[in-house]
């Protein structure tokens, strides 16, 4: 029926692989501040072990429906691939959107503090703007060159703009969304947006377009443009600085993000870290941010 | 720091701009807002390194704040708005 | 005087027949992708239950979101309007009118004539009109008509917190999972939605009488907890409240072609 076909799409969408890796260049026994960033997201989650500031491990691994333990698990993936004790780590901090249920950290910070720290170590001093479009919300973030948050907004109210909206959407015209990108492409010409962004009211117009002989393609190609003008209009309410940093789950979706950049006007910096990892770097971060100010565990 | 906190949705931009490096928690917001918008917590939660309290918007008050501001935004004559004027230091602004 | 009012809503397209400040007939169809056969359609039922030709209607009057597909109107008439005048058309003592349709919620001021002093919508976001229920319904495996007699069953007050139709949906399925009975599931959608329709109208203050018009009034739960959250002893839904709008674009019609 047509919520268990939703769900089903849900999982083949975020069928990435789950992985843990060790740094071979850090040894943990002789550094002086282990700290441990967990990022526990509505869809997927992240532990993060630092070694004085550099990355020595790191997790990620699907939430599932089992938030409350998804911490520990992340957790025990990023230790089982070290050689490293629990009880050696100085600080924790949790953060994300189950930030209430990572019971073995010593405090929490929200995702928009943390994601700007990681997005300053990931890609650099020289990042001012990170746009993170998630699948249920969408986060414009300025920071200064210690990726302290300057600017910032959240939008988890609306659908429009978000993975969940672009899925309906994808539902709706028999698209699989790793293919959206592609096939919005496929068109003459670029069509003029839907000229709704309430998602609900996109599809009612995208019926009638249907109906009106335009091709599933050219349709996906107003939603497309309609999402990316949603996304820039937020983004814009905080300005874009360079350089900028796009991640989150649609940031793989080259349909509204290609149409978003020709927007903004400026390339995105890359990374060879998964930025999904961000999170949970800016967590670790700042637990080594308080290690240093004497606040980590006393042992 | 400018923390926006609201949405943005097909009718139209709601967001309440609390900017903290003006803001010194100072509860005045907290005390006139009858929608009970706005709290005074001891650490800014998106700015760790921040010393001091700060105002944020209520977790549970962000996704509707057209809603809960309406009744001190009538259609017709509009007074100014609370939590503005009662904040001495200018730190909070409305988009809309 | 015999004049027509056809209002071209966002699912609907109603029209109502008057003869002499009476209805003397009422057609109703899908807008459905064809807006304009629908027009036809809906003009054709009402003429035939009226038992009145065409070429006896005086003055017809459009309204609605899509009134420009009336084409043979003789007055486009805005739908605050229209709502006013059919409000005040059932109900002489409205001084507030609420109209809730598929994907558009509208409130209104009256003066004692039934005038339109002032007035506050929401639109463009599916959660604050009809449709919130009717993708809820799909949600809960709830016929729509249901919907409201369910959630009257229940005594128990959940918040909602999605602000979305897409989010609401995903966060009905969770509680379904959870094994929250459907009735109070059923009755959170209601007062969720009932809350944001009453936080619009509180922009234009409340006055008595209060009248409901709409598709969305025929929802005996919706109608309660708008009347609950206004602390109101009475809330007043006409007979039709589909028709109010066409009503008051076939009573304002008719004023027109009276030459007032």
């Amino acid at each position: 029926m047509q919520i268990e076909m939703r769900e089903e799409k849900k999982q083949e969408f975020w069928r990435w692989k789950e992985s843990n890796w060790k740094n071979p260049d850090i040894e943990w026994r002789s550094g002086k501040f282990i700290t441990l960033g967990i990022d526990v997201g509505s869809v997927s989650s992240q532990a993060v072990v630092m070694v004085d500031g550099q990355i020595f491990a790191y997790s990620n691994m699907r939430t599932g429906s089992d938030s409350p333990h998804s911490a520990r698990k992340a957790l025990d993936f990023v230790l089982e691939a070290t050689d490293m004790p629990e009880d050696r780590v100085d600080y924790c901090v949790g953060t994300g959107y189950g930030r209430v249920n990572v019971p073995m950290a010593d405090r929490t910070i929200t995702e928009i503090a943390c994601h700007a720290r990681g997005a300053n170590f990931i890609y650099g001093p020289e990042v001012r703007t990170v746009l993170d479009v998630g699948g249920q919300d969408i986060k414009a973030i300025q920071c200064d060159e210690k990726g302290r948050v300057t600017n910032f907004l959240m939008n988890d109210k609306c659908a429009a703009g978000t993975g969940r909206g672009m899925e309906v959407f994808a539902d709706l015209l028999g698209i699989s969304i790793d293919e959206v990108g592609e096939r919005s492409f496929q068109v003459k010409e670029e069509p003029p947006p839907v000229s709704s962004t309430c998602v609900v009211y996109a599809k009612s117009e995208a019926l009638g377009l249907l109906r009106k002989g335009w091709s599933r393609e050219k349709v996906l190609a107003a939603y497309c443009r309609a999402m990316a003008e949603r996304i820039y209009s937020l983004v814009e309410r905080l300005g874009v600085k360079p350089q900028l940093a796009v991640t989150g789950g649609l940031a793989k979706n080259s349909g509204v993000i290609e149409r978003l950049m020709f927007m903004i006007g400026l390339k995105p910096m890359n990374s060879k870290w998964d930025a999904q990892i961000a999170g949970a770097i800016g967590a670790a971060l700042f637990g080594y941010a308080l290690c240093q100010k004497g606040k980590g565990r006393k042992k | 720091m400018l923390a926006n906190y609201g949405y943005k949705d097909g009718s139209g931009d709601y967001f309440i701009t609390i900017n903290t490096d003006l803001c010194n928690g100072c509860g005045e917001c907290v005390a006139v807002c009858p929608a009970n918008i706005f709290i005074v917590v001891d650490e800014d939660p998106n700015d760790p390194m921040r010393d001091g309290p700060v105002a944020i918007v209520a977790e549970e008050k962000k996704k509707k704040l057209k809603y809960e501001c309406n009744p001190c935004k009538p259609t017709q004559n509009r007074p100014p708005l609370p939590c503005v004027e009662a904040c001495k230091t200018g730190a909070i602004s409305h988009s809309w | 005087m015999i004049s027509a009012g056809i209002d071209c809503g966002a699912k609907k397209t109603k029209t109502v027949i008057m003869r002499d400040g009476k209805i003397a007939g009422k057609g109703i169809v899908l807008a459905g992708f064809d807006l304009d056969k629908a027009v036809q359609d809906s003009y054709k039922m009402a003429l035939r239950q009226a038992g009145i030709r065409s070429e006896d209607v005086e003055s017809i009057g459009g309204t609605g979101a899509g009134k420009e597909a009336v084409k043979n109107a003789d007055e486009l008439v805005n739908e605050i309007k229209a709502m006013a005048r059919g409000a005040f058309y059932f109900f002489p003592d409205a001084r507030t009118v609420v109209d809730v349709g598929a994907e558009e919620g509208r409130a209104a001021k009256l003066d004692e004539k039934g005038n339109a002093i002032d007035f506050a919508i929401n639109e463009k976001c599916a959660a604050g009109a009809g449709t919130f229920i009717e993708a809820m319904a799909r949600a809960l495996e709830t016929p729509l008509e249901e919907m409201g007699p369910l959630a009257l069953k229940s005594d128990k007050q959940i918040p909602m917190n999605a602000q979305c139709v897409i989010f609401a949906e995903s966060e009905v399925v969770g509680l379904i999972h959870a094994k929250t009975p459907k009735a109070d599931i059923s009755r959170a959608i209601h007062d969720a939605m009932a809350s944001r329709i009453v936080s619009m109208i509180r922009r234009i203050g409340v006055n008595k009488e209060v009248v409901m018009l709409g598709g969305v009034a025929y929802n005996p739960a919706f109608v309660e907890a708008i009347r609950r959250e206004l602390d109101l002893e009475r809330l007043y839904v006409p007979d039709y409240p589909e028709f109010g709008m066409a009503v008051g674009a076939a009573v304002v019609a008719a004023e027109k072609a009276q030459g007032r």
